[in-house]
């Protein structure tokens, strides 16, 4: 993946900008030293690394619009960075380049149960959202697997998803208003605790623009009552055509899960390896979780149940408790980590319709033999979201590129059936060169302009989301401006 | 003009040399007034796809909605948003269609639960104010593959692009429903028990509440499922609700349902005087705004976080909002009042400014329904 080259005039003024920065904010919130903003070098893409020029700590809306106000004046690039937990490179930075980081931005400000919305300042990690409001049974629904550490921030810049969001949707469908701050300094809000921001629907702009529109600094997040209860039911399939029909009648009888997770041949293998959940060795399994009171769920998962009989199915293991519930979802839950342990991977999210998954999976199976590389998948079944995981060397030379080539292959089949290049991380970097095969030269020109009205310059975020070769005009100007 | 295809949507907009005023199926004539010639989608016209495995269904703008719903309808699917049909509060005719219903983003009572037009929907097909065909999104449920273009065409009144084709997420049509009724309730008082209601685990799908308009104040909670399930939770929430009144239930799910139609497309107000406004609030502001605004003429919808209120002609109700965060939409109003009042909210500056300059971007002419929204 190439990185554009950094401008030597910005790389020439480091003392300058970096003694304007602290003029700003607190001493620790500057950290400019060679060592030290080696932190930042990478995110969740961590094959690509770059210390940034300096990397700054706000702690309120108006430090992050002097940040802004003094790189708009300064023309330097600025990375917005939450956790730096991005699959994509979202939050990778190149060597001119400022890191905003939101991580002391991480208060609650007001928890409003009558209104089911809390207002969190954007660095708080997505599970300390559901921890501010848990004790009295509320939750906050998007739930990527990286919730423990992803912050609000990045949630929003990328429109995360999760498992559940099948019934309850992603970051965006959750999402009721924000404080946004634009590249010049400019601090403006966004919708409120009322449902549907008025005029033109630029809240849902905002939301999975990859932080290349503006700065996220608050948030307004719609709160839920947890259900009375949740259990699911695991099935193994020795086909994984079956497993894909078995998941299209489940939706068209009318029962909507809150998740249904599909794992394939290679990664109940690795899962059970590691985990030892004692999962079928099988061609597929699906997690399928109902919510409700106990007898609802009873009555859901008989129905489900019932549905999954019909496709003659070589294990159905209903959950009766916690425990058992606990144990169907291990090895789920545990499937990245256990791919981890094999080897080096890459987390693919292409996105596909439903109806096209057997042929996917058969061609993905196909390419995985022609490359010589091993690829497990482990993904959201109801909503299409695929997550093939590609198995390579670091170490090995060459090894990452064939798995770039292949990852590629892989989200271009995606495309082919009618499905998109990502479902729930983001273009970033990985995607970006890709986008031309789901884009006409017009639609991304017109995706740019949008572009152009928040952030004329093509300061935030720059070399991402859309191929080099189709910005570089634009971040020429910018780089000519400065 | 009425292109019957995307080619010919495009050659009439690339070669207009003056304001078209786009349409539908021209039910919902909302907005500043808009002179200029008419450019109908109605001929864009039919379902291209329909996976009900998948839940999606791609359709031409111009599709009428009528047909869409019985083509759910026969799979026992539905469009969850609860679309709002404007006739009857608009006193207009015709055939709505699936591309007006995205243009305005529409969406009706469970709209609290299931979410607006804008969070069905999955991709767009449109032409822009040069005559470019683009598209944003797709068919597919999850897809954050750059800007989400979509959300921003849905409700955009056809002042950025003219739709040719829409994809939509679609559910699953639940077995039966139910309504609780507490009578006798005040708006602040309704507004806490729908609260209370929101809040619970019990799932409801709509709540709204009628004021004292000569058969008694009724607050009315919907709650949506398998028969059992509906039962356990309507007898859970009475249990729980009982505190706040007399709570009658509705189980016949055809009396239900047309409880919701009748909420849904604002009955009470049809033949109402007076100009119709549409306020979108913090619920708890909801009961405080009605004492604000100094009319008992008021429909609360979304737990009370949508407001229908009937007002003297001409008066302009954002004046009495007094601070109140949120935004009034004048959705009936003749055209002097309109382009007197201007029908959307004004805006804080610096977003008036992204507007006007995505605007300038989409529609560099200002052809497309200029000033309808701004």
């Amino acid at each position: 993946m190439e990185m554009p080259a950094p401008n030597a005039t910005i790389l020439s003024k480091k003392a300058k900008i970096v003694e304007r920065l602290q003029s700003v904010l607190p001493k620790d919130a500057v950290i400019h030293d060679e060592a030290e903003t080696r932190a930042y070098e990478c995110d969740g893409l961590s094959a690509y690394k770059c210390p940034p020029l300096a990397a700054v700590l706000p702690s309120s809306t108006e430090e992050v619009s002097a940040i802004l106000k003094i790189c708009h004046e300064e023309g330097v690039p600025v990375v917005p960075r939450g956790s730096g937990t991005s699959l994509a490179g979202g939050a990778l930075p190149t060597a001119d380049s400022i890191i905003l980081g939101v991580a002391r931005l991480n208060d609650v400000i007001e928890t409003d149960y009558e209104n089911r919305v809390i207002k969190v300042q954007t660095g708080r990690t997505n599970l300390s959202v559901t921890g501010a409001v848990e004790e009295e049974d509320f939750f906050y629904a998007p739930d990527p697997s990286s919730q423990l550490a992803c912050a609000i921030a990045g949630n929003i810049a990328m429109n995360s998803g999760g498992a559940h969001c099948l019934k309850y949707g992603v970051t965006t469908n959750n999402l009721l208003g924000v404080t946004l701050v634009m590249m010049d300094g400019t601090i403006t809000e966004l919708g409120g605790a009322h449902l549907d921001a008025g005029g033109l629907d630029l809240l849902g702009l905002i939301c999975g623009s990859e932080g290349q529109l503006g700065v996220v600094t608050e948030a307004t997040l719609r709160i839920l009552r947890k259900p009375e209860g949740a259990r699911p039911v695991l099935m193994g399939f020795d086909d994984n055509e079956v497993a894909g029909a078995c998941v299209a009648d489940i939706i068209k009888a009318g029962v909507l899960p809150v998740a249904i997770e599909f794992m394939d041949r290679p990664c109940i293998e690795a899962t059970e390896a590691f985990a030892k959940a004692g999962y079928p060795m099988c061609e597929a399994l699906l997690i399928v979780e109902v919510e409700g009171s106990d007898a609802e769920i009873d009555e859901q998962l008989g129905l489900i149940m019932q549905i999954a009989r019909k496709h003659n199915p070589v294990e159905l293991r209903e959950s009766k408790s916690a425990d058992e519930s606990a144990k169907i979802w291990l090895g789920r839950k545990s499937a990245f980590g256990a791919m981890g342990q094999i080897n080096d991977y890459m987390c693919l999210d292409g996105t596909i319709p439903v109806s096209s998954l057997p042929f996917v999976l058969k061609r993905i199976s196909e390419m995985s033999k022609d490359y010589g590389l091993d690829v497990a998948n482990v993904f959201h079944a109801g909503d299409g979201n695929m997550h093939p995981l590609i198995l390579f060397d670091a170490n090995k030379p060459g090894d990452l590129e064939l798995c770039e080539a292949l990852g590629a292959d892989i989200l271009r089949l995606c495309v082919e059936v009618g499905g998109c290049l990502t479902g729930e991380h983001g273009v970033g970097i990985e995607k970006r060169d890709l986008m031309v095969d789901q884009f006409a030269a017009d639609d991304l020109e017109n995706q740019m302009a949008v572009k152009d009205v928040f952030d004329p310059t093509w300061l935030l975020n720059p070399a991402k989301v859309f191929p080099l070769e189709a910005s570089e005009a634009r971040r020429a100007m910018a780089l000519a401006a400065e | 003009m009425t292109p019957k295809t995307e080619a010919e949507l495009a050659d009439a907009i690339a070669s207009a040399k003056a304001p078209l005023r786009i349409i539908g199926g021209g039910t919902r004539p909302i907005g500043n007034p808009v002179a200029g010639e008419v450019l109908s989608t109605s001929a864009l016209s039919g379902i291209e796809l329909y996976e009900p495995g998948a839940l999606t269904i791609v359709a031409k703008a111009g599709t009428p909605l009528a047909e869409i719903e019985t083509a759910l309808d026969k799979e026992n699917q539905r469009l969850a948003f609860e679309p709002m049909d404007h006739r009857g509060l608009l006193g207009t005719t015709g055939a709505p269609t699936i591309g007006g219903v995205v243009a305005a983003n529409v969406s009706g009572p469970r709209r609290i639960q299931a979410g607006a037009c804008r969070d069905h929907m999955l991709g767009v097909r449109f032409v822009d104010g040069t005559g470019a065909i683009l598209k944003n999104g797709g068919r597919v449920m999850k897809n954050v593959t750059g800007y989400d273009l979509v959300k921003l065409l849905t409700g955009s009144y056809g002042t950025l692009g003219v739709l040719s084709e829409v994809s939509l997420k679609v559910l699953p049509k639940t077995d039966t429903q139910a309504t609780l009724m507490i009578h006798g309730l005040d708006f602040a008082h309704a507004v806490k028990a729908m609260s209370a209601a929101l809040g619970s685990p019990y799932e409801v799908s709509a709540a709204a509440h009628m004021p004292d308009m000569g058969h008694g104040a009724v607050t009315m909670l919907r709650i949506e499922g398998f028969e059992k399930s509906v039962a356990y939770r309507a007898e859970q929430l009475m249990n729980e609700l009982a505190p706040f009144g007399d709570i009658t239930v509705e189980s016949d799910p055809a009396k239900s349902g047309k409880i919701w139609t009748a909420s849904r497309d604002v009955e009470g107000f049809q033949k109402a005087d007076g100009d119709i406004w549409r306020i979108s609030v913090k619920p708890t502001d909801g009961a405080t705004l009605a004492a604000k605004l100094g009319t008992d003429k008021l429909f609360m919808d979304w737990g009370g976080g949508l407001i229908w209120a009937v007002m003297p002609k001409g008066t302009d109700l954002r004046a009495k909002m007094n601070g109140t965060q949120g935004h009034a939409t004048l959705i009936r109003a003749d055209e002097a009042t309109r382009a007197k009042l201007d029908v959307f909210h004004p805006e804080l500056e610096p977003i008036a400014k992204i507007s006007a300059g995505l605007r300038a971007k989409f529609d560099p002419s200002g052809i497309l329904n200029p000033g309808l929204m701004a």
